[in-house]
C-alpha cells in the first residue's frame, strides 16, 4: 500500500489542516501501519452483505413547525472568534485570484 | 465526619440528605476539599466549578427544607466528562481549539442532572475530543490512576474514573464510542455502563462518531451506577436517534442481584494471545462465582468480533471526519493565523493545525482517505459490512444465551507514556469493548479483582441485548456480591485509606 508524505499532505489539504513536513514524514508510516492493520476487513466482507450504518433501525423524525425559543443573536455571537455589526466577521473568502 | 461522606456509596448519601441527616451543602463542601487536597497528583478534573456547585447544593437544601420530594440522588455530587455542553461552564473537550469555549446551552443529560438535584463539582479530563484510550491525548493534562500513579486511568473518560477511585467524586458520568466509559472502568476498579445505543439522548454532547457514541454512567457500585442511569436515561426530542420506549428497569435489577438460571455465554474469541494472564486468571473466577450463584455457563463463539477493531478503525475515523469539519475557526473556538494576508480557507486550514493534536489529526486524515473515492468501498464498504456480521454474531448468540461475558479490556492498566507512540497498540486496549458499539447493545464493566502480576485492576464486561440493559446490571450485582468478602465492600475500598484521610 506505502503512503507516500505527498498521499498524506493531498489528504490534510482535504481535510482542511497545514501538516509540517516533519508532521508528514511521521504520519505516512504511522498511517500506513493503521491501514495494513485494518485492512483485513475485506476478508469477510462478501458481496452479499449488507452494509449497515447505524445500530438501529432509523426512520426519519418529525416535530411539529411551531416556533420555539433559540438562542439570541447577542448568545449565539458571544464565542465568535470575531464579530462586526451583529454579525460573525470572517477573513476575505476569496483567493488573490479571485 | 468528612472521611465517611467520602467514602460512602451516592445510594446512601441520598437517603441520608432525604432524611435531613446531612446537607447537599456539607457533602459538596466535602468533595471539594478532597479535590483541592489530592487533584494535584490525579489530575481528574479540568474544571472546578467550586461556586455553581456550593449554589446547585444550597438550592436543593432549600428545596428539601420546605418539604418538597426530590430523586433518591438530590443533593449528591456528580463529575461530568468535559465532552458535555454545560450552560455558562467552560468546555473544552480536552482540545485547545474551544480553550476558553463557554456554550451557551446545556446538554440533555447534565440538565437532567439538575433537574433531578444533583451537584456538578465540575468537568473531567478526557482524551481530545475522547480521541484514545489513556487520556494521554488530552491538550492540558494527563490523568493518573488511582491505584498507580505512574499508570494510566484509561480513555477515553479517564477523568471521570479517577475522580471516583480517588474519592473526589460519587458519581461520574462519561461516554462511549469504543470503550471509553468501560475500558477506565475497568483500569480503575470503578463499575461503567454503556446504555444500549440511543438509551441516553447525545444533545449536547460534543460528538466524535456519533452512530457509535453513548453517554452512561460511571461509579463505585453497580447499584449507583443504575440510579445514575435512571436519571439520565429516557427519550428525548431533542436527539433524532433517541429510543422512543421507556428506560430498562436497572434499578430494580441491580437491587435483586439473582441471576439464578440465567444463561451467561463465555465468547470465545475475546480471550488468549494478547490477554494476560492476570486479566484471565480473575476472570476465570469471576465466571465461577457467577455460575455458583446460580447461573449457566456456556461457551459462545462470535467469529466475527475478530474483526471489530479493523472495521471500528475504519468507521469512527470517517464519521470523525465528517464531525471534526465544523471546527473551522469561523463561529466559535480558536482562530489562530488571522492577520489579514491569510483567506478564510488558510486560517481555517491554519486554525486546526494549531488547535487539534495529534491523534485527532490522525484520525481525521485516516477517514478522509476511507471515504476518499477509489478507497471507498474496500475500506469503509467493507467495515459497514463487517459490521453487519458483528450484529449478525450478537443475534445468533442471545439466541442462545441471555448475556455474554468477557474480559472489559487485554490488559491492566499500562505505564504512562507507554503506548502512546504506537497508536496501533493504544487502539487493541479497546479490542472487547469495540463489538458492543458496533451492534449497539448495552454493556458495562464490573470489578473482579486485581491482577497479581501489578496489584492492578481486571474488569468483567457483561453484555446484553439491545433494550436489556438490566440484565447488564443484574450480573453486575450478582459479581459484586459474590466477589465481596464478608467484611469488605467493593473494589476501592482497598484504596480508601490511601486517598482519604481519616
Amino acid at each position: 500500500m506505502a503512503l507516500t508524505t505527498d498521499d498524506v499532505a493531498r489528504l490534510a489539504a482535504l481535510a482542511r489542516i497545514d501538516l509540517s513536513a516533519s508532521e508528514l514524514e511521521r504520519m505516512a508510516p504511522e498511517l500506513d501501519i493503521i491501514l495494513e492493520a485494518v485492512a483485513s476487513v475485506s476478508e469477510v466482507a462478501d458481496a452479499d452483505v449488507p452494509p449497515m450504518s447505524h445500530a438501529l433501525p432509523l426512520t426519519n423524525v418529525f416535530r411539529p413547525d411551531v416556533v420555539r425559543p433559540g438562542l439570541t443573536q447577542e448568545q449565539a455571537l458571544a464565542a465568535a472568534p470575531a464579530a462586526e455589526e451583529g454579525r460573525f466577521r470572517v477573513p476575505r473568502i476569496l483567493g488573490e485570484e479571485g | 465526619m468528612a472521611a465517611d461522606i467520602l467514602t460512602a456509596t451516592a445510594e446512601e448519601l441520598g437517603r441520608r440528605i432525604a432524611a435531613r441527616e446531612l446537607t447537599a451543602l456539607k457533602v459538596t463542601e466535602a468533595f471539594l476539599a478532597q479535590i483541592e487536597r489530592v487533584d494535584a497528583d490525579v489530575h481528574a478534573f479540568l474544571h472546578v466549578d467550586a461556586e455553581g456547585a456550593r449554589a446547585q447544593a444550597a438550592a436543593v437544601d432549600a428545596r428539601l427544607d420546605a418539604g418538597e420530594e426530590l430523586g433518591p440522588l438530590a443533593g449528591v455530587p456528580v463529575a461530568v466528562k468535559d465532552l458535555f455542553c454545560q450552560a455558562g461552564v467552560p468546555t473544552t473537550a480536552a482540545s485547545k481549539i474551544l480553550e476558553g469555549w463557554r456554550p451557551p446551552y446545556s446538554s440533555t443529560v447534565v440538565q437532567r442532572l439538575l433537574d433531578a438535584g444533583l451537584v456538578v463539582l465540575g468537568k473531567t479530563n478526557l482524551d481530545e475530543f475522547a480521541m484514545g484510550s489513556s487520556t494521554e491525548t488530552s491538550a492540558y493534562s494527563t490523568t493518573r490512576n488511582p491505584w498507580d500513579l505512574d499508570r494510566i486511568p484509561g480513555g477515553s473518560g479517564g477523568g471521570s474514573a479517577a475522580a471516583l477511585a480517588a474519592f473526589e467524586a460519587p458519581l461520574a458520568i462519561g461516554t462511549d464510542t469504543g470503550g471509553s466509559i468501560r475500558q477506565p472502568g475497568a483500569v480503575t476498579g470503578t463499575v461503567g455502563v454503556k446504555p444500549t445505543y440511543g438509551g441516553a439522548s447525545r444533545y449536547g454532547v460534543i460528538a466524535m462518531a456519533s452512530s457509535l457514541d453513548q453517554p452512561g454512567p460511571c461509579a463505585r457500585t453497580v447499584l449507583d451506577a443504575a440510579l445514575l442511569h435512571e436519571v439520565i436515561a429516557g427519550h428525548d426530542p431533542l436527539d433524532s436517534t433517541s429510543i422512543d420506549a421507556p428506560v430498562p428497569p436497572v434499578v430494580d435489577a441491580a437491587r435483586s442481584g439473582d441471576i439464578t438460571g440465567l444463561r451467561i455465554g463465555v465468547v470465545k474469541e475475546l480471550g488468549g494471545e494478547g490477554y494476560e494472564p492476570g486479566v484471565e486468571l480473575r476472570f476465570r473466577e469471576a465466571v465461577a462465582a457467577l455460575e455458583a450463584a446460580g447461573a449457566e455457563v456456556v461457551e459462545v463463539s462470535c467469529p466475527h468480533f475478530t474483526y471489530a477493531l479493523g472495521a471500528y478503525y475504519l468507521i469512527m475515523p470517517s464519521e470523525v471526519s465528517s464531525n471534526m469539519a465544523r471546527y473551522d475557526a469561523m463561529r466559535y473556538g480558536l482562530r489562530s493565523g488571522d492577520d489579514g494576508t491569510r483567506s478564510t480557507e488558510e486560517v481555517m486550514n491554519h486554525t486546526r493545525a494549531e488547535g487539534l493534536g495529534a491523534e485527532v489529526k490522525r484520525r481525521i486524515i485516516i477517514g478522509t482517505y476511507a471515504l476518499s473515492s477509489g478507497y471507498y468501498d474496500a475500506y469503509y464498504g467493507s467495515a459497514q459490512k463487517v459490521r453487519t456480521l458483528i450484529a449478525r454474531d450478537f443475534d445468533a448468540a442471545f439466541d442462545q444465551v441471555d448475556v455474554l461475558v468477557s474480559p472489559a479490556t487485554p490488559t491492566t492498566a499500562f505505564l504512562v507514556g507507554e503506548k502512546l507512540d504506537d497508536p496501533l497498540a493504544m487502539y487493541k486496549s479497546d479490542l472487547c469493548t469495540i463489538p458492543s458499539n458496533m451492534a449497539g447493545n448495552a454493556a458495562g464493566s464490573f470489578p473482579c479483582g486485581t491482577a497479581p502480576e501489578d496489584g492492578m485492576p481486571v474488569g468483567l464486561q457483561v453484555m446484553a441485548p439491545p433494550q436489556a440493559d438490566d440484565r447488564v446490571y443484574r450480573v453486575g450485582a450478582a459479581l459484586e456480591r459474590a466477589l465481596a468478602a464478608p467484611d469488605a465492600g467493593v473494589l476501592t475500598d482497598r484504596i480508601a485509606s490511601r486517598w482519604v484521610e481519616a
